[in-house]
């Protein structure tokens, strides 16, 4: 039956060239919607939320009220949720699929832990209210200091830190105030690998540190006689992240950490890749000074398109006097907050090395990572290191025939390719990625770790199924058969099936547009 | 456990795929020493009942702003936030996404950020803006480090009426760049003098308007006097909704704008995850040396406009030792949340926003001046203004929540030792006639 009652066709015609429609009237191809800047659609009349109106009080201001329009539009409630709906789904997610960027950790995320951080009792509360009104608050914080010191073995922790790179400031920072306190200025030399996370080496100058790199070994880890020979009494530190960024576990750390302080230096470990040891390996038993831990990596806060993170950062005895202010402490029932320098020093002989930041930390994230790791246990944590570690290989393994991995023997929580496989195939790393947005999939990360040419890091995360490990091996073999048949096409093009094709990065940098002007949009719409 | 796909089977079949016999054999490289046999000492797994459960007990220990008649300010307000904000922050697309460092697959997040930079800039009255700081007080530190580099200079006077954790990061971060910090005693309901300090070695001044204890001021002569001398001025803005009503401190000659955007869209979050603002004017040696991400625009392979991160070669993944500031994930949800509610806002709302707060804070400065013993320090304000009582601050604020009013921020607990009768409080569009009543008639029972 071709035609229903009514005349309306129920089953596809055949047109000849659908192809050549493929360009639409309104910029829109379907579900893909085009959707203009606020800028360009908005009014600065209209708006979406009712409010009371004004009694017409005369203003105190002593004279400085504006005088001249702000030129933001805004738009009804309807129109909102459309503009950003719209442009929610140019956007890819872990909740759409797989999302294997190395390092980064991207994991599913509970959304018990959203429920929980917008109890009114843990959101809607002020950091500088009445310490008795929020005693719950900081019961909390403390309950989560308590998982983590005892996750890494440590008897200290700083809540402070916003992200990661931050935490490594606090951790930095700390070890800077423990060298100052000894009177050791000529200590100013941070060994850091070659393979670190570009946030050591930035992290390090900004506590007044400068920076020497230590090669990596053919088997992908610190080369223990570089190491050996750069140690000297103007060494400060070694930053050194474990597991690494070629996802393998560092075999000398203990050895490591004893020549370190041997030295005379602190061991700051970069806890980046926490996830991959997390229940079954306690940082502190390997000889660490001072960590951050991802709370939005190993811990399943959401990483919200850039933020926002939270990496407290956990302490060896060693430098526990410096930590910044402020932090919890617990006298019987009560909680209270050490929120000066002073009250420090009296209070427990320490010496702050400062305040990192105002307030008490990353509160809405500290819910969220307590409410996942109580739901986990300390079985359930162990559990996800050794999934995680268990997919990677399992990719890994799936792949090695094909793709050439960057060292030999298995990994931890990622699996690190290099470009050898693409040799003579005239398709790149880059390529290979966008490729992957065509099937479906969030590239891995790309070019990064340094040490290995054309890098391709994937970490699946212990949140994937066998059944979907499975498919993304599959295609990502067919995607390495096709380069080297020469099927260039399909990634020189790639992605083809993307809200956007390639974007100019080159334009962007060289005459930067950063904010709109409508002379500017009037130019590129041309 | 609820959220591991993997099966017993499913672990068998891997370990044979991957050729060895357990999965204590990937995990040979730790030293033997500190591998652990079993779970830590912490509780076993737990049900979505159980772990609610817990939180709920925790949570019920506090007092919510929702709860109470709320004056608490000093660096963070208490605004209604649209139920619209909330809904689309919790978009999967938005919320569990990365970075976005793939832009064919993230031009939601690059559009919005985008958008977010042009609604900062306009406010603030800068020429652009990045795509936001981890809070207020990391943009004032970083905003310092930024004076340094542009100008080549190693000295910054803070005002004494900057919110003291502001100052506290500032110098935290300053000390080992040594970047010499000076600053000027508070002075509660007044400007302090800033421009004696400013030599040719300065690189900046820091002003807060309106200032810690909610003082207004015009910034005009001082920006004047920094650039005389060659010094740029950072002005710091921690009640964003002010700038409806206020002149920007681009207007008044400010070169770089820091603030907390946490009034729009964010709520209280006790102190984080908040939004850090940060804007500078159009200078190519600014915008080289800002620090954090930037959205910009480009087009694509078929000419179709489109939006990257842009200028990276400032930033730690490409520069490492050289990059302007070590932030990476920074605060992209909070910008979006607050991106959001700037747009059902319009100017309209945001204007309109701004008044409310303006007259509440009138309302209830003229009653609080009206009760013996107290005193209304500032009389150019926003929607903040500082009082002096004739008790310490810390025990009516104390006495007053045993009565359920969270009443405002004694200027002690900033100040250690300082101000000990000098009370903060903040009036916003959530406080109702109520509420004033509430307050009026316990403070004067409690002085």
């Amino acid at each position: 039956m071709a035609m229903n009652t009514q005349g309306r066709p129920s089953r596809p015609v055949h047109a000849p060239d659908p192809g050549a429609y493929s360009e639409t009237f309104s910029g829109s191809k379907g579900l893909d919607q085009a959707e203009p800047l606020i800028f360009e659609r908005g009014d600065f009349d209209n708006c979406g939320v009712d409010l009371p109106e004004p009694k017409g009080l005369k203003t105190r201001l002593d004279g400085l009220e504006r005088k001249s329009a702000i030129g933001l539009p805004g738009l009804s409630e309807p129109e909102t949720m459309r503009h950003y709906v719209r442009l929610s789904r140019k956007n890819y997610a872990i909740d759409l699929g797989l999302y294997p960027l190395g390092s980064c950790t991207m994991k599913h995320n509970p959304r018990l832990n959203e429920k929980l951080a917008r109890l009114p009792g843990l959101s809607d509360i002020h950091p500088m209210q009445p310490q008795s009104t929020v005693q719950g608050a900081f019961e909390l914080i403390g309950e989560l200091a308590h998982w983590l010191m005892t996750l890494t073995n440590t008897p200290c922790v700083s809540m402070s830190p916003k992200a990661g790179a931050h935490g490594e400031l606090c951790g930095m920072m700390a070890i800077r105030a423990a060298l100052d306190a000894r009177g050791e200025t000529g200590r100013r030399r941070v060994l850091v690998p070659e393979s670190a996370h570009g946030t050591n080496p930035a992290t390090a100058v900004q506590c007044g540190f400068v920076t020497d790199e230590i090669p990596a070994d053919a088997s992908g880890r610190v080369d223990m006689e570089v190491f050996k020979s750069k140690l000297g009494d103007d060494v400060a530190a070694i930053m050194l992240t474990n597991p690494n960024t070629c996802g393998l576990f560092e075999r000398d750390i203990k050895e490591i950490a004893d020549l370190i302080h041997e030295a005379g230096g602190y061991f700051y470990c970069d806890g980046a890749n926490f996830n991959a040891i997390v229940g079954r390996v306690r940082p502190g038993d390997l000889g660490i000074d001072a960590m951050h831990i991802n709370l939005h990596k190993t811990f399943s806060t959401p990483h919200g398109g850039g933020g926002p993170g939270s990496g407290p950062t956990v302490f060896s005895e060693a430098l526990a006097p410096f930590v910044p202010v402020p932090y919890v402490i617990q006298d019987g029932e009560t909680w209270a907050m050490v929120e000066h320098e002073q009250e420090a020093r009296d209070l427990s002989g320490g010496e702050p090395f400062g305040r990192l930041v105002a307030f008490h930390g990353q509160m809405g994230m500290f819910t969220r990572a307590l409410s996942y790791m109580m739901s986990h246990g300390s079985d359930g944590l162990r559990q996800v290191a050794e999934d995680a570690v268990l997919n990677a290989n399992y990719i890994l393994a799936r792949l090695r025939g094909e793709m050439t991995a960057a060292f030999e023997g298995t990994c931890m929580h990622e699996a690190l390719f290099d470009d050898t496989f693409l040799k003579d195939t005239g398709v790149s790393t880059l390529d290979f990625a966008k490729a992957m947005i065509d099937e479906g999939y969030h590239p891995m990360t790309m070019y990064f770790p340094l040490v290995v040419h054309g890098a391709l890091l994937i970490e699946p995360t212990e949140t994937e199924s066998k059944a979907g490990l499975d498919r993304f091996c599959d295609t990502l073999l067919k995607l390495t058969e096709a380069a080297r048949d020469g099927d260039t096409g399909r990634f020189l093009n790639a992605p083809v099936h993307a809200p956007a094709k390639r974007l100019d990065e080159t334009r962007a940098a060289r005459s930067p547009v950063l904010t709109w002007r409508e002379d500017e949009t009037a130019q590129a719409a041309e | 456990m609820r959220y591991l796909p993997l099966t017993p089977d499913d672990r068998t079949q891997m370990l044979e795929t991957i050729g060895v016999s357990s999965i204590d054999a990937l995990f040979t490289d730790v030293p033997e020493s500190a591998r652990l046999d079993g779970p830590v000492d912490l509780p076993r797994k737990a049900t979505e009942l159980e772990v609610e459960r817990a939180f709920a007990k925790m949570a019920r220990k506090n007092l919510s702003a929702g709860e109470a008649p709320f004056f608490v300010g000093a660096g963070a307000y208490k605004h209604h936030v649209p139920a619209t904000v909330d809904h689309l922050i919790q978009r999967s697309e938005f919320l569990t996404a990365y970075t976005p460092y793939q832009p064919e697959i993230s031009q939601g997040t690059l559009q919005t950020l985008f958008e977010f930079q042009t609604q900062v800039a306009r406010l603030t009255g800068m020429a652009v803006a990045n795509a936001s700081m981890y809070d207020g007080s990391t943009a004032c530190a970083e905003a310092v480090l930024m004076a340094s580099r542009v100008t080549k200079r190693k000295k910054a006077v803070l005002s004494g009426n900057l919110h003291p954790h502001y100052s506290a990061a500032t110098a935290t971060l300053a000390k080992y760049m040594d970047i010499e910090v000076e600053t000027e005693g508070a002075a509660p309901g007044r400007a302090d003098d800033l421009v004696k300090y400013i030599d040719d070695d300065t690189a900046c001044i820091v002003v807060q308007n309106p200032d810690v204890f909610g003082h207004v001021r015009d910034l005009t002569a001082l920006a004047e006097a920094a650039h005389a001398k060659g010094a740029l001025l950072i002005a710091v803005v921690t009640e964003i909704v002010s700038l409806g009503l206020m002149t920007s401190p681009g207007e008044m000659g400010a070169d770089i704008v820091v603030g907390e955007g946490q009034s729009l869209g964010v709520g209280l979050q006790f102190g984080g995850p908040y939004v850090g603002l940060f804007a500078c004017r159009d200078d190519r040696n600014f915008i080289r040396n800002m620090p954090g991400r930037l959205a910009g625009e480009t087009v694509d392979a078929d000419g179709r406009r489109g939006f990257v991160l842009t200028l990276s070669t400032r930033e730690q993944h490409i520069r490492r030792d050289k990059a302007t500031s070590n932030i990476c994930t920074n605060s992209g949800l909070m910008a979006l949340a607050w991106t959001i509610h700037m747009s059902l806002l319009g100017e309209k709302g945001l204007t309109q926003l701004a008044r409310l707060n303006h007259e509440r804070a009138i309302e209830l400065a003229d009653r609080l001046a009206g009760i013996k013993g107290v005193e209304l320090v500032t009389d150019a304000f926003f929607n903040e203004f500082t009082v002096k009582l004739t008790r310490p601050a810390t025990e009516v604020v104390e006495a007053l929540a045993q009565r359920g009013i969270l009443a405002g921020v004694p200027a002690s607990r900033l100040y250690p030792g300082q101000f000990e009768t000098h009370l903060i409080l903040a009036a916003t569009e959530t406080n109702t006639d109520g509420d004033l009543d509430a307050l009026e008639a316990a403070l004067k029972e409690v002085l």
